[in-house]
């Protein structure tokens, strides 16, 4: 059974679920913010790559002597170089492939690093950069996972197995599902492609290496969203050890995933300032951004669905076929190839489910990250909310209906889903409901009715994605063999201020202001003057970062948990000050009271003070404590999301009139920074949704290399976003809180898409692949037309 | 990304940049606004050996009303005319185009003279200057010629200007009254170029009959492109939704693009037709002109 | 080539290379890291400065050597006194921001469109605002934050100083 309370803001909180203004916006709106490029360093020379223009060829040979003879170049690398310092190669985060970092052999897509020059400007290594002669033979391109599938042509011929296919990989009842779906009464199935996109935040990646030889310490300023798991990996590639490397993490201009894997360009970076012994910086071009670091998505799902004739569905199967591009890059917990794809049930009480997945190389760039989602979280629920919105439309039902009658019901919580899921708590009616209520849904149906007798095209589209983020409890994830807790260290000063590290990092989610926010819930301290730090490896707690929507989750139930038990020490504190028994003095109303007593009571402040001054006898002097936590399952964030659209039938294009979006996150720690995550997530699900796709034509070129082509809706296409939320708290976690960062992401595809189709129904229209350009919308209405 | 090394001069006057167009010729670039030579330099897909920047010459910052034309200087920005009062409320087409080129941040820095000299296939400022058959006056060290619109734009990313010549102004004749016009732009967002653009300029008769006209299609051939036919076609009568429904038409037969990322051929000749009907729509409807929907 | 430029009213006198761009001869050469660069093809905006108190300009895509002479305003221009400028406020009092990486140059296409358009409706802040890409807040709070900054500005103009 979940608890239930309607909308947020408890006004007797301390800390908590208010609006506090960000902590860390005073640099940022003076320009005092630092980024990676801000950074520079005595006698710091600049690192340019070369990349191939081949999607796959053959090395002939590399000269160098053009590069070298430009005054101001200081060395010129490639991979043999590298493979010289056993660097040619790197294993991938989950640790079931390599990846080049400068190409040995051969090339296996186009634009990957050939190789890198270190002069002594930016301009200089450019110019040079185009000098470096490279010979290759070009030979023919696999550009799409079902050509790769034939093994024709075999693209990794350093491994030992010689086909394309990377892994299988299913979940569920198979035998059962195929049996439910062929007994029901009604089924659909559609190829449903997730296309692959781009997390492109707007500070590229980059890095400032400095090997200090006087130290032996190589300090690495990175564009990461996870600073100790790089250490780590670091080390374990080069044989540094690890209390040899500091790994700076400053503020990050946006990541969405796409800062967590290691690049070609920060090993190429590392490499470059270990032997010369100076400190070397490489700052990605937005082509190299675009075209050679961390996609995301990528899948072809091929979506069925059983129900009987009044809409219970009956079972799910899904069967997808994943593009994995030239190296197996994707980053996935090691026993989760696929990430968390099997929460493709959804938001649905289905009875059985099945789903596979089988990845192929082609000659593409590697990546498959999170981008702003829990590992293929967004790719299962788009399946899913199209699967029952193509049911709902086979049954001729009304698709909140459909979903009304198979909502997973708030007392199944906790729910095991036929995926292996235990989903925490929900109650999916509830919030589906307030969203018909707040948007009109009757009155919108009505309007469209009336629309479509004059021929408009109108339509209203729904979703109510279930999320399962937070990984992850130690039994289960873990990356390259790291478990994936995360951690925080308080450390309460004298005077009531405190210190709070987390082993995450913010790259623009507000981690300043809302872990201060919750650890001064837990301690009645003052949020202003809780500073937080984050990104710096000799000063954080061991913690796997800040992706897949694991900060609150993980590193926020850390907080809490460290924060109770500087509580519990405070307590014996208390009891000393107060000459009571230890068992008599309890915490109310953020104070330590003899119990019963309100008049005897101690603010932590006072208790802070005295953990110095007159600490208890029998306890260590100090108030601070270290928490890892390792979650006892995954949350579960839901929502339901409704967007209204009309269609011009003449030019195809969309336009979205409004979007509500209601989401439901547990206990909210700050209501404006969640709103603002909803904003930013909601508009990069609209970009996904009609814009964004990165496309190589048939001869393996990659035509999304720019901002000119890989598009960013500006503030004139982006809707205007309406939000709301329901509240039903984690029960496991200590605060109640599930994560948000990146629900607006993951289920606003559906709606978007839905809305269009909807509109398109009377055309006969059944689905359209993102993105929903104006063409494809014109060329489906045209059909209809001349059909 | 930088551009690769270059000389850069900056002339104090008019006849000193002729003087150093003069010299250094072919090498030479002029350098306006600087929001198309500017990336092209940084992606080294130009590599001029020598850059003629005009910013200094605030006498060609002009945008003015003389002698039946409003000429516009090689300095003034997009912007300029965004902002101008004279151009909202007399020149309806230009007004519509000020809008819609590129961004507004874009359009601070970037010139009218400096896009036709650019002369992109898909650039806005070309379709609507043939549309209201403007003239491009060109400097050169032995004269100044008054080039018409449909002899300027030679070929994509090529114009009548020649070595050691600049283009020192555009003019377009002053609408004679009843004169609208409409500028409509497909863009994938705010910032890309035209996935098909159409630009129309008329003028009514006492009697109602279509005047003068002009209807030019943009990202459909190699240069902005004149529909001779639906200028003709409409020339003379009153317009009807069938004469409305013909232009586009010859709009779409006429058009000439080239798939890319932004549509295919089919999709862009289809939106030339559409936007062409769309931009005479919206002429007449300004002149009062109604029922033709 | 020796250029003089003033930058946030104070001079600067420096000898640069003509490719170098504003952006980086701002960044690199005078240390006034809050204007940034986000891509290669004028797209994003993140570099937006103000030229002569009156024009923003996207400082990737114009010279250095283009500024000699001129007068530019960067965000560490914006303060005045210690005090916060209206725009600064709004953004901080709205939440117009994340990551921070676009907010320098939305701030300055801003204060020239409040130059301009003193009361501007949320569509003409769109608008205005369309050559500035933003990745995390969706704009909305972004629009929010211009509009507390006009209502500031009306009922207590700021000395706006280029
Ligand atoms: C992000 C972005 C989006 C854009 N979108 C669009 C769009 O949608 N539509 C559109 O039409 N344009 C668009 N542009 C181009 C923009 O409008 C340019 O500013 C314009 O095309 C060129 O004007 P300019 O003054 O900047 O010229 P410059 O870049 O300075 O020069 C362009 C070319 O013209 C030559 N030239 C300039 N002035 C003269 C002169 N007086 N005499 C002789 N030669 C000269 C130069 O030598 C150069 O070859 C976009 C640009 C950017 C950066
Ligand atoms: S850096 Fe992107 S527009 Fe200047
Ligand atoms: S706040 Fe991150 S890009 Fe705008």
């Amino acid at each position: 059974m979940s608890t239930t309370i309607e909308p947020t803001p408890t006004p007797e909180r301390h800390a908590m679920g208010k609006s506090m203004k960000r902590k860390e916006d005073p640099r940022f709106i003076r320009g005092h913010g630092r980024y990676l490029d801000d950074f520079t360093l005595p006698g710091m020379l600049w690192m340019s790559l070369v990349h191939s223009p081949y999607p796959h060829a053959r090395i002939v040979k590399i000269d160098k002597t053009a590069a070298l003879a430009v005054p101001g170049v200081v060395a010129v690398l490639t991979g043999e170089d590298l493979a010289a310092h056993n660097l040619a190669w790197i294993p991938t985060f989950h640790g079931y492939d390599k990846q080049m970092v400068l190409a040995v052999g051969k090339v296996l897509y186009q634009y990957q690093e050939v190789a890198g020059v270190i002069a002594s400007s930016r301009e200089i290594a450019q110019d040079a950069a185009e000098l470096v002669d490279v010979e290759y033979e070009p030979l023919d391109p696999v550009v799409n996972p079902f050509q790769s599938r034939d093994d024709k042509i075999i693209l990794r011929d350093d491994r030992e197995n010689k086909t394309n296919h990377i892994y299988h990989w299913e979940v569920g009842k198979r035998e059962e599902t195929d049996a439910a779906i062929a007994a029901s009464d009604v089924s659909i199935k559609e190829r449903i492609v997730f296309q692959r996109c781009h997390p492109a935040p707007l500070e590229p990646c980059g890095i400032l290496a400095d090997m200090n030889p006087a130290t032996g310490r190589l300090t690495l300023y990175l564009t990461s969203q996870a600073p100790h798991a790089h250490r780590t990996v670091v080390s374990l590639v080069t044989g540094i050890p690890e209390d040899k490397i500091h790994v700076i993490s400053p503020d990050l201009g946006g990541g969405f995933g796409n800062k967590v894997p290691v690049y070609p360009g920060y090993v190429v970076s590392a490499a470059a300032s270990v032997v010369l012994g100076v400190p070397v910086k490489w700052i990605e071009t937005r082509t190299e951004n675009l075209t050679t670091t961390g996609f995301a998505r990528d899948y072809h799902m091929d979506v069925e669905i059983g129900a009987s004739k009044d809409g219970r569905v009956t079972a799910l199967k899904v069967a997808t076929v994943a593009d994995h591009g030239a190296f197996d890059a994707a980053a996935d917990p090691t026993k989760y190839p696929a990430g968390l794809f099997g929460i493709v049930t959804g938001s649905y009480d289905f009875p059985t489910a099945f789903t596979e997945l089988d990845a192929y190389f082609t000659n593409k760039a590697p990546g498959g990250v999170a981008y702003r989602c829990s590992f293929r979280v967004t790719e299962a629920s788009f399946a899913i909310e199209r699967g029952m919105e193509l049911l709902a439309r086979k049954l001729n039902m009304d698709p909140s209906e459909l979903r009304l009658l198979n909502f997973v019901k708030k007392e199944q919580f906790p729910y095991p889903s036929p995926l292996g899921f235990v989903y925490d708590s929900g109650d999916y009616h509830m919030t589906l409901r307030k969203a018909l209520d707040m948007i009109g849904y009757e009155d919108l149906r009505k309007e469209q009715a009336e629309k479509r007798e004059r021929g408009e095209l109108m339509g209203i589209g729904i979703s109510t994605f279930t999320e399962a983020v937070g990984a992850g409890p130690s039994k289960h994830f873990d990356i390259m063999g790291i478990k994936m807790f995360d951690s925080a260290e308080i450390r309460v000063h004298p005077t009531g201020s405190a210190i709070l590290r987390a082993g995450t990092k913010s790259q623009g989610q507000g981690h300043e202001t809302t872990w201060a926010q919750i650890a001064a819930e837990e301690l009645g301290l003052d949020p202003q003057n809780i500073m937080v730090e984050e990104g710096d490896t000799d000063t954080a707690p061991y913690g796997l970062g800040t992706y897949a929507s694991r900060s609150t989750p993980v590193a926020g139930a850390a907080i809490a948990m460290a924060s109770r038990k500087i509580r519990e020490k405070a307590r014996k504190i208390a009891a000393h000050l107060l000459e009571a028994a230890v068992d008599d003095v309890e915490w109310t109303n953020y104070k330590f009271q003899v119990k019963g007593q309100p008049d005897h009571a101690l603010t932590m402040q006072e208790i802070a003070f005295a953990a110095y001054t007159n600490p208890a006898p029998d306890s260590e002097p100090g108030l601070e404590a270290t928490y890892y936590y390792d979650p006892p399952n995954l949350t579960f964030p839901y929502g339901a999301y409704i967007a209204v659209v009309d269609v011009d039938r003449e030019t195809g294009a969309v336009k979205v009139r409004r979007f509500l979006a209601i989401d439901d996150c547990g206990t909210v720690i700050n209501p404006m920074v969640v709103e603002g995550q909803i904003h930013g997530g909601l508009t990069e699900g609209f970009a996904i949704a009609f814009m964004q796709e990165i496309v190589y034509d048939e001869s393996g070129n990659n035509l999304n290399t720019n901002f000119t082509e890989y598009l960013v809706p500006t503030s004139l296409e982006t809707p205007h976003w309406e939000t709301s939320s329901t509240c039903t708290p984690s029960p496991h976690h200590p605060i109640g809180a599930k994560g948000v960062g990146e629900s607006p992401n993951v289920g606003s595809p559906a709606a978007f898409v839905n809305a269009v189709m909807d509109a398109l129904a009377p055309l006969g229209v059944q689905h359209i692949d993102m993105p929903l350009t104006r063409e494809k919308v014109w060329h489906a209405c045209r059909q209809a037309a001349t059909a | 990304m930088f551009p690769a090394p270059f000389d850069y001069h900056r002339p104090g006057s008019l006849d000193e940049t002729l003087v150093l167009l003069a010299q250094y010729g072919g090498d030479a670039r002029v350098l306006a606004g600087g929001q198309s030579l500017i990336p092209a330099m940084r992606f080294r897909l130009a590599r001029p050996a020598v850059l003629v920047d005009i910013n200094q010459l605030d006498e060609l910052a002009y945008v003015r009303e003389a002698d039946g034309m409003l000429a516009i200087g090689a300095l003034a920005r997009d912007a300029a005319l965004e902002r101008s009062s004279l151009i909202e409320s007399s020149y309806p087409l230009l007004f519509d185009t000020s809008a819609v080129v590129a961004d507004p941040v874009v359009r601070q820095m970037g010139t009218v003279v400096g896009s036709l000299c650019h002369n992109d296939p898909s650039g806005d400022w070309s379709v609507t200057a043939l549309a209201s058959r403007a003239q491009i006056v060109v400097r050169g060290s032995t004269g100044t010629r008054v080039v018409p619109i449909d002899e300027f734009l030679v070929d994509s990313f090529s114009t009548a200007v020649a070595e050691g010549e600049i283009a020192l102004e555009v003019r377009f004749p002053s609408p004679p009254p009843r004169t609208s016009g409409s500028y409509q732009k497909i863009e994938r967002k705010v910032g890309d170029f035209a996935t098909s653009a159409a630009a129309a300029q008329i003028t009514l008769g006492d009697d109602g009959t279509v005047a003068q006209i002009g209807i030019a299609i943009g990202a459909a051939g190699p240069t902005a492109t004149r529909v001779a036919d639906a200028e003709s076609a409409l020339r003379g009568i009153k317009p009807t939704k069938d004469a409305i429904r013909a232009a586009a038409d010859a709009a779409r037969k006429i058009a000439d693009p080239v798939a890319d990322p932004r549509g295919s051929v089919e999709f862009k000749k289809d939106m030339a037709g559409v936007l062409v009907g769309r931009a005479l729509l919206a002429a007449f409807e300004r002149l009062g002109v109604g029922g033709l929907r | 080539m020796k250029i003089s430029v003033t930058v946030n009213g104070k001079r600067y006198e420096r000898d640069v290379e003509p490719r170098t761009l504003l952006a980086y001869f701002l960044r690199e050469s005078l240390g006034l890291t809050g204007t940034h660069v986000g891509c290669d093809t004028s797209s994003c905006g993140v570099c937006v400065v103000v030229l002569d108190g009156e024009k923003a300009v996207k400082s990737c895509t114009m010279l250095a050597v283009m500024a000699d002479g001129h007068e530019i305003m960067t965000i560490e221009g914006l303060v005045q006194g210690g005090v916060l400028h209206p725009l600064q406020q709004g953004f901080w009092d709205q939440h117009g921001l994340q990551c921070g990486y676009c907010t320098p140059g939305m701030m300055m296409t801003s204060w020239v469109l409040l130059k301009q358009n003193p009361n501007p409706s949320e569509a003409e802040i769109r608008e205005g605002l369309s050559g500035n890409l933003c990745r995390c807040t969706g704009y909305q709070n972004i629009v929010k934050a211009v509009e507390q900054a006009a209502a500031a500005m009306q009922s207590q103009p700021v000395e706006t100083v280029a």
